[in-house]
């Protein structure tokens, strides 16, 4: 187990949130995910963006690779309880398992339980505000650093990235594959 | 490089010089410093005691575009506008009250309601309906998969088929969307961009077999690729390649298919993803000019080919600002058709277009509340003199819509031809000084972009460079903002919000849709004579590899054929390869 105050963060400073912002499938309306992007980071989160029609599979890489405490899934196209569960189950199987799922788009209400039962939070409709998401965000990624350090048993802990992992990019990336 | 006399930098002079008093007008230069004294005198003696006792909202008031409106015109705002330059009569240049003589004296705009979901057949059922029910034009939504050039049985079709529009796979399909349906009384618009040729060469092959000959179709298909790149992100090969594509199909429809409009130049999705009215009206007759430069690269006369356009706009809720809108967007297009492209035909100079109420302004807290909205752009866009007109349904912030709240969009059509007297009186808002006073504002902040993106090098240019997504995003991120801050309000979201939303009913797509799909394309691949597909494909391959050949002929021939969708499109991403849009962050 390696500790963060060896990269020389201090203990108790709060690490950045980093947030990949994906659209798994064949949805090229990106308005949310665009807007969503630039408010994830004006609140101080390091954002990395998925760019257009990567499967989900290829969501769950990126997330992974890039190592991210959350994803941001957003579909206006009505393929959400294939694609969202997707990605949750690629993210499992490539060692993301505790990293958080939040999803939002056009999303009827009946699926909204059967998500949040998959372990897919969130689910925001249209014209929630944008604190409402940043603030839920927030709130569930630090939940969940604490449920994983509690699982860890002690300090605040990250698995260690490789240098080229650690991304000082301000804007939102667009990964392209 | 871009010189001093670059044509826009000389409009943009123009209107500076138009804007200094001394030029020759319809209104007297000595009636307006008279007017422009005793409003000076109303301000001090009326206006100003007025607000000390009463005060009005903060000044300056901004429209949705960020013009700045001043809280009431008069002629000393429009002192310069000589009629018959700058409006003339409907039907006559430059168009701005009207395309035709007669407008809906003649003929009311038609009532075209775009739809499609789920099989074939049940988009069959819904078409038939609205034309029952006394829709006049038929408009058809395709899936993602379908709009992306994929078959339904493509893994990447996974959840996705029949969701957002009707699944197509093959001219099968289109046969089975098009059943009893007679393509020689119907006009059919069919959205579709990246495979556009190919569902143009389904429709032509359902004429073919109703006996209705390529001469005689009339529709439109959607085609515009730019804006694809820049708002609707529905592209399959790059930039070139579907150009070269649009170029073949503009070839083709100029000789085979005159009644066809081949492209519709449109500004809604480029609304929708986040722009300004002022960025809609530029971004579009951007595009559309560089249309007009590729049918000419191809070697064909502007008159020619040209009268073929079509546009499609967006109608929103800042009512004023649509009717602005339309009407400098006819003005802008005769005038710079004219005067830059050399038109000499009329009929290349005048901008027809559909609309469609806007989607993104719908809310999904208090869906009833739509009805409200959709009436009030649908209003615009007739006040704007549309020629064909799409009504949002209310429940279209939860999913696709039902019937019956179809039913309701439809009879706001209605009722608004029927019941409302605006159609007996052409371009009725004209003259009023505010919108003259705005149609001429937008028209200038239009010639600004056209600089702009001339400047970088024009609009292919300007979206490689990200440059005009970036507007976009902006402008986007900027109406969030507004939003969240309180600058600005919408009804049920940031006021007049209630706790508990009662749910509504809404259309629910079934999703065992994939497996009806694959079974069906599995049953067709069998029956078709493959040999006959794989040597069109190979004849749309050396056409693809080769410039010079029209590529709609072998398109047409696969199609005929029955390769699917996939089989023609993945012929073009095997010789064109993809393409990732610019980081625009």
């Amino acid at each position: 187990m390696s500790s963060l105050q060896l990269l020389g963060q201090p203990q108790n400073e709060p690490r950045r949130i980093r947030i990949l912002v994906a659209k798994p499938g064949l949805d090229g309306h990106d308005r949310g995910a665009l807007v969503l992007s630039r408010a994830f980071r004006d609140s101080g989160m390091e954002v990395i963006y998925s760019g257009l029609l990567p499967t989900p599979e290829q969501v769950a890489q990126m997330a992974v690779d890039e190592d991210v405490d959350v994803v941001a899934l957003s579909l206006l196209n009505g393929a959400h309880m294939t694609a969202f569960p997707r990605v949750l189950q690629f993210l499992k199987e490539k060692g993301g398992g505790d990293i958080v799922v939040v999803g939002g788009g056009i999303i009827p209400d009946s699926d909204k339980p059967k998500l949040e039962k998959m372990g897919i939070r969130g689910n925001f409709g249209p014209g929630t505000s944008l604190k409402t998401i940043v603030d839920f965000i927030k709130k569930s990624v630090e939940e969940n650093r604490q449920r994983i350090s509690r699982k860890e048993g002690g300090s605040v802990t990250r698995k260690p990235r490789s240098k080229n992992s650690v991304k000082k990019a301000k804007r939102p990336k667009n990964r392209s594959r | 490089m871009v010189g001093a006399d670059s044509y826009w930098v000389l409009k943009l002079k123009q209107f500076e010089e138009k804007g200094k008093k001394l030029s020759p007008s319809d209104f007297d230069l000595e009636a307006m410093k008279a007017l422009r004294k005793k409003i000076d005198d109303w301000e001090k003696s009326v206006l100003t005691p007025f607000i000390d006792e009463s005060p009005e909202k903060k000044d300056p008031v901004d429209n949705a575009s960020k013009i700045p409106l001043k809280r009431i015109y008069t002629p000393l705002e429009v002192h310069d506008l000589v009629y018959s330059r700058d409006l003339a009569m409907p039907g006559e240049y430059p168009y701005t009250r009207g395309v035709y003589p007669t407008m809906y004296r003649g003929r009311p705009w038609t009532m075209r309601m775009f739809s499609g979901f789920g099989t074939a057949d049940q988009t069959n059922k819904r078409l038939k309906y609205l034309l029952k029910e006394g829709g006049t034009g038929l408009s058809i939504a395709f899936d993602m998969p379908t709009l992306y050039g994929y078959d339904a049985d493509s893994d990447r079709a996974e959840g996705e088929v029949g969701k957002c529009g009707v699944s197509v796979s093959s001219l099968e399909d289109m046969e089975t969307i098009l059943d009893m349906i007679p393509l020689d009384k119907v006009s059919t618009s069919m959205t579709i961009n990246a495979p556009a040729a190919v569902l143009t060469a389904m429709y032509a092959a359902v004429g073919e077999k109703q006996g209705v000959p390529l001469e005689k179709l009339r529709g439109t298909v959607q085609t515009d690729i730019l804006k694809e790149y820049i708002a609707q992100k529905e592209w399959a090969f790059p930039p070139d390649a579907h150009l070269r594509i649009i170029r073949d199909l503009m070839v083709f429809c100029t000789e085979r298919m005159p009644f066809w409009h081949y492209i519709s130049i449109s500004g809604y999705h480029i609304r929708e993803a986040g722009a300004s009215a002022v960025q809609e009206l530029a971004f579009t007759l951007a595009d559309g000019f560089s249309y007009v430069e590729l049918g000419k690269s191809a070697g064909l006369d502007v008159d020619s080919f040209v009268p073929r356009f079509s546009f499609f706009f967006n109608s929103d809720m800042d009512f004023f600002e649509e009717i602005a809108k339309f009407r400098a967007a006819r003005r802008i297009w005769a005038t710079v058709m004219k005067e830059k492209y050399d038109a000499k035909n009329p009929r290349s100079m005048l901008l027809r277009f559909h609309s469609q109420t806007s989607g993104v302004s719908l809310t999904w807290q208090q869906p009833l509340n739509n009805i409200i909205r959709t009436t009030i752009e649908a209003l615009a866009a007739v006040l704007g003199g549309t020629q064909s007109l799409h009504t949002n349904s209310f429940d279209e912030a939860w999913a696709l819509p039902t019937e019956d709240a179809v039913t309701v969009a439809l009879r706001t059509q209605q009722i608004l031809a029927e019941e409302t007297g605006i159609t007996n009186v052409i371009d009725p808002l004209g003259g009023s000084y505010y919108l003259e006073w705005l149609t001429n504002e937008m028209e200038k902040e239009a010639y600004k972009y056209f600089e702009k993106i001339e400047q970088i090098g024009g609009v292919l240019e300007a979206i490689k460079q990200g440059y005009i997504q970036r507007e976009i995003a902006n402008t986007s991120y900027r109406k969030t903002k507004d939003l969240e801050s309180g600058k600005r309000f919408v009804v049920g979201v940031n006021k007049y919000e209630v706790k508990e939303e009662e749910p509504i009913d809404y259309l629910k797509v079934n999703r065992a849709l994939r497996k009806k799909a694959v079974t069906k394309l599995r049953i067709l691949k069998k029956r078709r004579v493959e040999s006959r597909v794989s040597r069109s494909l190979q004849d749309l391959r050396t056409a693809f590899e080769n410039p010079d050949i029209n590529s709609m002929n072998p398109i047409l021939e696969a199609v005929r054929s029955y390769a699917t969708l996939q089989e023609i499109m993945d012929v073009g991403r095997q010789v064109f390869g993809g393409w990732k849009e610019p980081i625009i962050a």
